[in-house]
């Protein structure tokens, strides 16, 4: 009998760092061959219908932005939370109310047109993200509740508010009954483009804008270094007098902004009007994008890119070749579980021991553990 | 850069003449689905049309479908796809792709759209639908012969008109049996939620509901029916296998003979953006063998079918709305149109419709 044991490795690989997600991409690829031979396709044309034809047609690329760029967006902010240990997993709601925010003027104003729209739209879009992360920023500064808890229910708030919203109020009177609001207006739909080419908006433009401006205060700014000690030892940063409270409502308001802004975008420039589920949880994959681009906003661009590849992907291999929508699934669940394991991998390594060592293994572990400590 | 882009569009221009010499011979007929194929219900019933035109039509088509599509913005691409990989006819079937349909088919001009149970037609976009109501009078009129207490549960997605007209529909039917007939309502807001319909079927149990009804798709309520050993009507297609002892009839959807006609007309060139609103009559709403009940209950649910086949409208006067204002006079008919925006209760619901 064998057991397997994670121990700390005293220093991690430079190298492997920044070959871990290729190598992940790598098994991933091997592992998804495995399941395409399995199902009967030829690995090598499947992986052609899934990663490379996307990229190589004009309309498809459009899309590919389309996809990704809600992803960023969010993530983009996200990242500043969970560097400074703050989560935020209420992404989905913020962009709910983005989206709600966005929507007042061509919803309750459809007469107010012309150019200074789409701008006003997209700022209360971002008040509206804001607004609805300072509640749980509030709470947890107030009255110290874990900001994980009621980010992540205030989600559903959300949903239920946009859900009463398209079947009450602002439901569309000639809609015949059903639940949405009227189309936007044209001066109200954020613009494609190259709309010769292809559909993808000026949300995609956002997102690469948003991910540069937060790249350069994380590394280049004091509010970059801040985020990092309050989050890495809350207690340094106070020494240094850098206000926790203060900390917690700036991440969730800049991570709220962002996402109001991607609520906004997709509404007003993918959907052209309030319905009662805006988004297939965008909200939740950022959180996936943000940890598989480790938190770098630029490493998030391409995070975002990669996973919008793989939805792409798996609607293609649908219609070629009639497999199952659930491959895109698998393939995502697999990416992400070899992202992981690689990174566990470069700050762990596996110790096999044997069960009869069991007991004396107890204290060498303990003898050990100095030793680690020391390491480090 | 500009360099890999005239490359990239040689090769794509490549790849599409080689596309279209291989397929020349063959119409390619799409379908685009909002859940599973494995739902064994909404979903499955089209792909089960889809199947019906390959044997039908054989060598003279092609198919392909995108199934687990979600309406908005992936609707938009999923169409544009099809669109874009030759499919010559697009099927959309679920009323949530209406905008997404719309918009691929002003894009594209040649190819034929088609959009189940929405209401927006085009130049190239044409509607179907079928009249499930006229089937949801039947299960009421069983669900009132064989519920004890007089009390039937009833699962829901959406309070959209074709829901709205389903409930209305089967209220009309067990009231024509028992007046007294009541029905709880549970909205579960989702299509295909398996987890969310088994729990609203306990619930529904649990508050003394011994017959279940729904408008979702997947088998679980039924499932639930089996263990509680009561009774249910399966959703969309035959669900005898997953509740043997608890199924009375199922409300089964039937495309496969419309689709095939739709195909047959793309490939004879006579296609033409229709709007119809098939029923019973037609064999595009059927019901599964009534099981699991006396002779006497199965042969008024048969004699309903046949008397509603024969062009009977279950929404026929005298009929009140639910505040007790008169609707239908009697003999009077309800038109489609009041029907396919149905937004009231009838007399007896005893519900508020979300708002």
């Amino acid at each position: 009998m064998m057991r397997i044991e994670l121990v700390k490795r005293p220093q991690r690989s430079a190298l492997f760092s920044v070959l871990s997600p290729f190598i992940a991409f790598a098994l991933t690829m091997i592992a998804g061959g495995i399941m395409f031979a399995l199902l009967g396709v030829n690995p090598l044309d499947a992986f052609n219908i899934y990663f490379i034809q996307p990229i190589s047609e004009v309309w498809q690329l459009h899309e590919l932005a389309i996809k990704a760029a809600p992803l960023i967006l969010i993530a983009v902010g996200l990242s500043v939370c969970y560097k400074a240990n703050i989560w935020n997993i209420g992404a989905e709601g913020q962009f709910i109310f983005g989206a709600i925010f966005g929507s007042i003027i061509p919803v309750l104003f459809p007469q107010f047109e012309g150019p200074l729209v789409i701008p006003l739209m997209l700022l209360l879009g971002m008040v509206g993200g804001a607004f609805y992360a300072s509640i749980p920023a509030f709470l947890k500064t107030r009255f110290s509740t874990n900001e994980i808890l009621t980010s992540l229910m205030l989600v559903y708030v959300a949903q239920l508010f946009l859900d009463w919203l398209v079947r009450g109020p602002w439901r569309d009177p000639e809609g015949h009954g059903f639940p949405q609001t009227i189309q936007f207006g044209d001066s109200a739909v954020l613009p494609e483009l190259m709309p010769d080419a292809g559909r993808a908006n000026w949300g995609f433009v956002f997102a690469l804008v948003a991910a540069v401006a937060i790249w350069l205060m994380m590394s280049r700014m004091l509010k970059g270094f801040e985020v990092r000690v309050l989050g890495s030892s809350p207690r340094a940063g106070r020494f240094a007098g850098f206000g926790f409270n203060r900390m917690v409502f700036f991440t969730f308001l800049l991570s709220g902004a962002l996402a109001g802004l991607a609520g906004i975008s997709e509404v007003s420039g993918a959907i052209g009007q309030l319905q009662p589920v805006i988004s297939p949880g965008y909200g939740f994959t950022a959180i996936i994008v943000a940890f598989l681009g480790r938190l770098n906003p630029l490493g998030i661009v391409a995070a975002g890119l990669v996973l919008a590849l793989t939805y792409l992907g798996g609607e293609a291999v649908q219609s070629a070749l009639g497999i199952s929508d659930k491959v895109a699934r698998v393939f995502q669940g697999m990416l992400l579980f070899f992202v992981l394991g690689c990174d566990t991998l470069i700050h762990y390594r596996i110790r096999l021991i044997g069960m009869a060592l069991t007991k004396a293994n107890g204290t060498a572990q303990l003898e050990a553990a100095p030793k680690l400590e020391e390491a480090r | 850069m500009k360099k890999l882009l005239i490359a990239l569009m040689t090769t794509a221009a490549a790849l599409s003449v080689a596309a279209t010499a291989e397929a020349a011979d063959k119409l390619k007929a799409c379908w685009v689905y909002t859940g599973p194929i494995g739902d064994f219900g909404y979903s499955y019933q089209h792909d089960q049309g889809r199947l019906q035109v390959e044997k039908a039509l054989g060598d003279k088509v092609e198919t392909a479908y995108l199934e687990n599509v979600s309406e908005g913005p992936d609707a938009d691409r999923a169409f544009e796809r099809l669109a874009r990989e030759k499919c010559k006819i697009i099927f959309g079937t679920s009323f949530g792709f209406m905008d997404a349909e719309v918009k691929v088919a002003k894009k594209f001009p040649k190819v034929m759209f088609e959009h189940a149970t929405g209401y927006k037609t085009g130049k190239n976009l044409g509607i179907y639908n079928a009249r499930f109501y006229e089937g949801r009078y039947v299960l009421g009129q069983i669900a009132a012969k064989e519920s004890k207490k007089g009390l039937a549960g009833y699962i829901v997605s959406f309070p959209i008109p074709e829901v709205v007209m389903g409930i209305n529909s089967f209220m009309l039917g067990a009231q024509s049996v028992n007046p007294d007939f009541k029905v709880k309502i549970v909205w579960v807001n989702s299509w295909f939620d398996p987890g969310k319909e088994a729990d609203a079927a306990k619930a529904l149990f649990d508050q003394g509901a011994d017959i279940i009804v729904q408008h979702t798709d997947s088998t679980a309520a039924l499932q639930v029916a089996e263990e509680r050993k009561l009774h249910g009507f399966g959703q969309s297609s035959d669900m005898i296998k997953f509740a043997p002892n608890a199924q009375l009839t199922a409300l089964t959807d039937e495309w496969g003979p419309y689709y095939i006609s739709r195909v047959q007309a793309a490939l004879d060139g006579t296609w033409k953006p229709d709007n119809v609103w098939l029923g019973i009559k037609d064999g595009a709403v059927k019901l599964a063998p009534f099981t699991n009940m006396p002779d006497d209950v199965k042969a008024m649910a048969e004699a309903t079918t046949k008397k509603i086949a024969g062009g009977w409208n279950p929404f026929t006067g005298p009929v009140s709305k639910q505040d007790g204002s008169p609707w239908l006079k009697d003999g009077e008919v309800a038109d489609d149109g009041t029907l396919l925006g149905m937004n009231f209760y009838v007399k007896g619901v005893d519900d508020k419709l979300p708002q």
